[in-house]
């Protein structure tokens, strides 16, 4: 076949068509994919909750609430855990800009006095081998059972309590701070009222 | 028998990554582990059997002028497609991957073959074409995934070998170890050239 010349009304009506062949197909396909993403996304959350707080029997995602971050300035998301409407404990979606690649995502379960009962990481971009430890047991562990009334969320090197992770400072810090704005917001909200 | 070699030319002949070397940000990038490096492969793969595909069968409406920001918005559309895919169906593999699917437009190896083959030869030999360049991308992500999984963490596809509280050598996790692995793997690919 002849190639087409290079006239500017064949350009210009190739160009268009091609893109809207491509913009109609993708459009077509994001419908199709949009209702499994947000279960996905749904059913990923549902799971970090779970493993944050105490057993429950209600939909925490159905009595979401926003509370304000401590310094006022974004808020969070917080999903309360009831066991036959006895409020067993809270899961407080939290973040930090301090990771060393971009945002991390914590969902940190506290328990009805203010302890912690566990942390589970939604989303992190850390450095394989090194920051990604934060997602380990290990390193997590050590928060469970501790109300930072007593426990210092900072580093040891930061004169706070918390061990952090072997040439990964940058990352624990991070975390500290996740987990510390969730526990601050969270407290100024009034705990667990 | 051409049509034969269009499929296998990918594999070692003109191996994308070990003997072009092209698309080296996501074979350098993504292949901390032999599930990634397998799972960007085959993603790559898809949008380059679909574009070269589509390529071949537009080639003739195409003025020259604009054939590079046409071809550039047929493998978009592609990538788009992978990513909401993944994102739907192969969250986890999707997480691990994050940023580099995206990057899959600006790959070489897919604008180049579109270029260097699909523009030129028809529909079927052009298929050929992306699958077995994708699958000789997708095998050498593999390798090199596979031995950098082996010797960081000391496990392959995620099945740990050695005991469970200890660490591989962390170096070939991190970005170093890509580029020696790659190197030496290059070098091997090079000695079996010379013998074949």
């Amino acid at each position: 076949m002849a190639k087409k010349k290079s006239s500017l009304v064949n350009m210009v009506f190739t160009l268009f068509v091609i893109t809207l062949v491509a913009s109609a197909a993708l459009g077509y396909i994001y419908e199709l994919t949009i209702e499994p993403i947000s279960q996905m996304k749904e059913s990923k959350k549902l799971q970090a909750i779970k493993i944050v707080v105490p057993d429950f029997n209600n939909n925490p995602s159905a009595d979401m609430y926003k509370i304000s971050t401590f310094d006022g300035t974004d808020s969070l998301e917080c999903y309360p855990a009831k066991k036959d409407d006895e409020l067993v404990g809270t899961a407080v979606k939290t973040y930090t800009k301090n990771g060393f690649g971009g945002l991390v995502w914590l969902m940190v379960g506290f328990k009805t006095d203010g302890t912690i009962n566990d942390i589970s990481v939604l989303e992190q971009n850390e450095t394989p081998g090194l920051g990604t430890k934060m997602t380990s047991p290990k390193f997590k562990n050590q928060f469970k059972e501790k109300n930072p009334e007593q426990f210092k969320l900072t580093v040891i090197k930061d004169g706070g309590d918390v061990d952090a992770i072997t040439a990964a400072t940058i990352s624990s810090r991070a975390f500290c701070d996740a987990v510390n704005r969730a526990y601050q917001s969270f407290k100024n909200k009034g705990g667990n009222k | 028998m051409n049509q034969w070699k269009n499929f296998t030319k990918g594999f070692i002949k003109e191996n994308p990554v070990f003997v072009l070397l092209l698309g080296m940000c996501p074979t350098l990038g993504v292949t901390s582990s032999a599930i990634n490096g397998l799972g960007m492969g085959l993603a790559t793969t898809f949008v380059l059997v679909m574009s070269n595909i589509v390529i071949s069968l537009i080639k003739g409406f195409i003025p020259d002028k604009v054939r590079i920001p046409s071809f550039i918005v047929v493998i978009a559309s592609f990538v788009t497609i992978v990513q909401m895919v993944l994102q739907a169906y192969l969250p986890a593999l999707y997480a691990q991957l994050g940023l580099f699917i995206p990057l899959i437009v600006v790959n070489c190896i897919i604008l180049g073959r579109a270029e260097a083959f699909a523009s030129k030869n028809g529909v079927w030999s052009s298929l050929l074409d992306g699958l077995g360049m994708g699958l000789g991308f997708a095998l050498a992500l593999t390798i090199l995934g596979s031995v950098r999984e082996m010797l960081g963490a000391g496990a392959i596809f995620n099945y740990k070998f050695i005991p469970a509280n200890s660490d591989g050598i962390l170096l070939f996790i991190l970005a170093p170890g890509a580029f020696l692995v790659l190197g030496y793997l290059i070098a091997i690919v090079n000695k079996i050239k010379k013998q074949a």
